[in-house]
């Protein structure tokens, strides 16, 4: 159904895209004004669901590219997103109907709020991820073959760079690089999607998704009930870890922010130790030596007291935590999905081992804490159009 | 690593010791506390209602002083003072000037205007006057756009047509280069003479709406700021010292009164940093947990080398975001007058008390209400009111309440521990009768004299520091060096705050890559604090080097 988006639920969909986001998009803070700001200036925006989206429909996502610590700097001027947007509209020669978000996870989940509010265009109830994942080429749309371009990028000084790639690794080559000639932040459009190819490749309702997650924390907390807990049962997750950042190291390597958070347990986990890896996102949680979860599912940080999520870049020496791991979208254990977002993507030697067994009707079933445990990994690949690029 | 220096800073008559002498003064919203310290040695403690009349207060506090301990007052080396009064004006919206907020960066930035996410009430005490103009940096330096003097001195106009006499300047990536701030500051200066100009770039880190918003809040309290550094000022001349007169910051070192008269949000929270580190200072430990101990609440946090380690997100005060930090501490509902329902022989203790009625209340004042107090009297632990009148109650009931507490306190211990070992833990505050000898998780338990002063002493114990923020391109240099090059700046800033050159240390250095990005960008944040020189602590007016570091 249809719904209305007001500025004041924002504050909701931020905090939950931000659990979603695993660690990774940055402070929701500035994705959450920007879209609130869009919104009183030009009325909410529509959100539709995945299969109210018609087949004559033409849709792209429309976020943003570069490193959250300067988008909290150089803050957005206002006009770019729409800017990328609108070049993809001239490059195809026909209007974009929908908006679409790229990833349900940071600033990414909120800003295609702002260009959906500034343009009156439906957003579409979903997200090509379910999480957040740091490059262009990983998105579940490039698992059934979708390329990422034509792409368009734009900057606060009007300049637009529209960008045609061999594969979808070359997007994300080029598309950094001119990311980091305009200062670090760009706004982006791209993955360009008719209405069917939308309704079959999205993950579906990770926006309210997100909304939902924001209301549960905010209620629990209001009725000092575990908030984390019901994010976990929410998710169809578990709890991996409770305890307290003993030391967060950090490094640059390959042109990413990597780096790893220890932490000591407590309570039932006293004794024991938690490493979780991170390249933007956290990648793999490993307790006592043992890898208990690894990309793609979702390894979440919440603060222990308030269950706020708690980014790689809030990692930080002392801060009391818990670690939860949830199922991703069944379609990232494909053969396919695994070669972009597995383990051995990010430079592990191991395979994934799937956190927990994907229930026949994915993740966003009515009750995941039922499905019975003993089943293996899903491995089809639904319906891909070609192979996605390496 | 306290500031015991050695040299003698007074001109004065004939001192009575070797070291010099300090005062310490602390005004909370309720009380107001002083203590004279010689060296590291507390000679005397006095402790009053906080008056209305800011000036009257603090000569109340010298005099009370004064009645505790006969000192010359040209003996007095440094007083050091730590204040609230910034902090309500802006919660209580009093006395705010008008302010222009304007901002360098355009075209980027304009999406959210300055004052976005400001209490509204707070949006009219500081009035409308938002002004977006070219200039600001990227992360690496190049100009966003050229600085348009044409379009600051039109904004400076019509800053002086409207009669606002502050303003504040902010803009993109100033902690990367300022110099846009110092120049848009000089234009304005010229275009609307007498206004007083706060620039981000003294007051914080990256982070453009946070930054942005402590420099507006600095700049409304103008008028706020002059008339109270004045009367401190005036307060201490009263009283017939001559020496230069020093205020708390809210990361534990001191700035200038002349400093403060220009930087005023720096005092903001800087009560809770003084009292840990008054309390550590007095327990002669630097890397320990400090509990408090109240009526209704336990405070427990962490101090790391003589510091308070600081909490994760920043403060908000009156309900506007900024970029200071306050110490990291944990609270349960747990104090002296909390209320103890016995269920068996295990009782509920709080989250209830009865507060500051427990003379009036609890059992060995001849109340009606158990306490936690009545149980540590009963179990032993200390001689409060009349202990006959706990002499009925049940050992066991006592026992298993007492035993309660402490594992509740040792909890929150655990919490701001930084690691599985024992750490040494300070107790202060008027409920930490409540606990024994022993405490788990505890090498050793201390419990400093004077501890319900640790504010004043946390004052005028206080180093000063000084702090950069900067974002390195490390393609540029090397990283040592680009470590190097920050440390050296944040040394130098100690310096010129007024630190003895000698004993700066970088006590934090903070490094965190740029994320999504391959070119090696790095963020640098590098703290260095040293004693102050008292010898020539007059001079310690540029606020240059106390830039605040919230």
């Amino acid at each position: 159904m249809a719904r209305l988006i007001q500025a004041a639920d924002l504050e909701d969909i931020a905090r939950g895209a931000a659990v979603l986001g695993t660690g990774g998009g940055g402070d929701p803070y500035i994705g959450r004004l920007l879209a609130q700001q869009a919104i009183r200036e030009h009325g909410p925006v529509t959100l539709v669901s995945l299969d109210e989206v018609p087949d004559e429909a033409l849709g792209a996502d429309a976020g943003g590219m570069g490193a959250p610590t300067v988008g909290v700097e150089k803050l957005a001027g206002g006009t770019e997103h729409v800017l990328a947007f609108q070049a993809l509209e001239t490059q195809l020669g026909r209007p974009l109907t929908h908006v679409v978000c790229g990833e349900a996870g940071g600033s990414n989940s909120t800003l295609p709020f702002v260009v959906a509010a500034r343009l009156g265009r439906p957003l579409v109830d979903g997200d090509a991820m379910g999480r957040a994942f740091p490059e262009l080429q990983m998105s579940i749309p490039a698992i059934y073959g979708v390329a990422a371009t034509p792409l368009a990028l734009a900057d606060q000084q009007g300049n637009v760079v529209l960008l045609t790639a061999v594969d979808n690794r070359w997007t994300e080559r080029i598309a950094r690089a001119i990311t980091i000639e305009m200062g670090c932040t760009a706004a982006l459009s791209s993955y360009v999607m008719e209405g069917a190819t939308l309704r079959r490749t999205l993950v579906p309702g990770t926006l309210s998704l997100c909304q939902e997650l924001g209301q549960l924390i905010r209620a629990a907390r209001a009725r000092h009930q575990d908030a984390v807990e019901r994010v976990t049962e929410r998710l169809g997750g578990r709890r991996l870890f409770q305890g307290r950042v003993t030391d967060v190291g950090r490094r640059t390597e390959t042109g990413f922010a990597r780096g790893h958070a220890t932490i000591a347990g407590v309570e039932d986990w006293r004794g024991q130790e938690c490493r979780v890896e991170f390249q933007n996102e956290h990648l793999v949680a490993v307790r006592d030596g043992t890898v208990v979860a690894s990309v793609p599912d979702l390894i979440i940080v919440l603060s222990s007291d308030t269950a706020e999520p708690v980014t790689t870049e809030q990692l930080r020496y002392g801060l009391r935590v818990v670690v939860i791991a949830a199922p991703c979208d069944e379609r990232w254990r494909s053969p396919a999905g695994l070669a972009l977002v597995g383990p051995r993507y990010f430079g592990y030697d191991f395979d994934h081992v799937p956190m927990a067994p994907p229930a026949a009707d994915g993740r966003h079933g009515d009750s995941p804490a039922g499905r019975s445990p003993g089943r293996g990994p899903c491995v089809s690949a639904p319906g891909r159009r070609g192979r996605p690029s390496p | 690593m306290e500031a015991e220096s050695a040299e003698a800073g007074r001109a004065g008559p004939p001192a009575p010791s070797p070291a010099p002498l300090r005062v310490g003064i602390d005004v909370g919203g309720t009380n107001t506390d002083a203590v004279l310290m010689e060296g590291a040695e507390v000679l005397a403690v006095h402790k009053t209602s906080t008056s209305q009349d800011v000036t009257e207060g603090i000569c109340a506090a010298i005099e009370g002083l004064q009645g505790q301990q006969r000192f010359v007052p040209g003996a007095i080396a440094a007083v050091m003072i730590g204040t609230t009064h910034f902090t309500n004006a802006v919660v209580e919206g009093r006395r705010l000037a008008p302010t222009a907020a304007i901002r360098l960066g355009l075209p980027a930035t304009a999406s959210l205007p300055p004052l976005t996410d400001w209490p509204p009430a707070l949006r009219g005490a500081v009035g409308e006057h938002v002004f977006l103009c070219h200039g600001g940096r990227e992360f690496d330096g190049r100009p966003i756009s050229s600085l348009d003097e044409a379009e600051v001195e039109a904004v400076a106009r019509e800053i002086a047509g409207r009669g606002i006499r502050t303003v504040a300047i902010t803009s993109v990536f100033a902690p990367v280069d300022p110099q846009d701030e110092r120049r848009a500051a000089a234009i304005v200066a010229r275009g609307a003479p007498g206004v007083a100009i706060s620039c981000s770039h003294e007051l914080g880190r990256i982070g453009l709406l946070e930054r942005e918003n402590a420099t507006i809040l600095n700049a409304c309290l103008v008028d706020v700021a002059a008339h109270i550094t004045g009367a401190l000022a005036r307060a201490v001349a009263r009283a017939g010292i001559a020496a230069p007169l020093y205020i708390s910051q809210n990361d534990g070192t001191l700035m200038s009164v002349e400093a403060c008269r220009r930087y005023p949000v720096a005092t903001f929270a800087s009560g809770p940093t003084n009292s840990m580190r008054g309390a550590a200072f007095l327990s002669g430990e630097t890397d320990c947990a400090v509990v408090d101990v109240g009526g209704t609440t336990t405070d427990v946090g962490a101090l790391v080398h003589g510091f308070p380690r600081e909490a994760a997100v920043a403060i908000a005060v009156g309900g506007v975001r900024t970029n200071f930090r306050m110490p990291d501490l944990v609270s349960v509902g747990l104090g002296g007058g909390s209320v103890v329902r016995p269920h068996g022989p295990r009782p509920e203790i709080g989250p209830d008390s009865v507060g500051y009625e427990l003379t009036q209340r609890a059992r060995v004042f001849g109340g009606p209400t158990l306490t936690a107090t009545d149980l540590a009297v009963a179990g032993g632990r200390c001689a409060i009111g009349d202990p006959g009148r706990v002499e009925g109650l049940d050992p066991r009931l006592a026992a298993a309440g007492l035993e309660l507490i402490e594992s509740r306190i040792a909890e929150l211990v655990d919490r701001v521990k930084t690691g599985p070992d024992p750490v040494p833990v300070v107790l202060v505050g008027g409920g930490s009768v409540l606990l024994g000898d022993r405490l788990p998780g505890a090498s050793r338990l201390v419990r400093p004299d004077h501890f319900a002063v640790a504010n004043a002493i946390g004052a005028a114990i206080a180093q000063v520091g000084g702090e950069t923020d900067t974002v390195v391109a490390l393609a540029d240099r090397p990283r040592e060096q680009a470590l190097a090059d920050a440390k050296r700046s944040a040394v130098e800033r100690a310096v010129a705050a007024g630190a003895r050159a000698a004993t700066v240390r970088v006590v934090d250095v903070e490094e965190v890559p740029l994320a999504y990005l391959p070119s090696n960008a790095v963020r640098i944040r590098v703290k260095a604090v040293g004693d102050l020189e008292l010898a020539r602590a007059g001079s310690g007016d540029t606020a240059a080097g106390r830039r605040r570091s919230p």
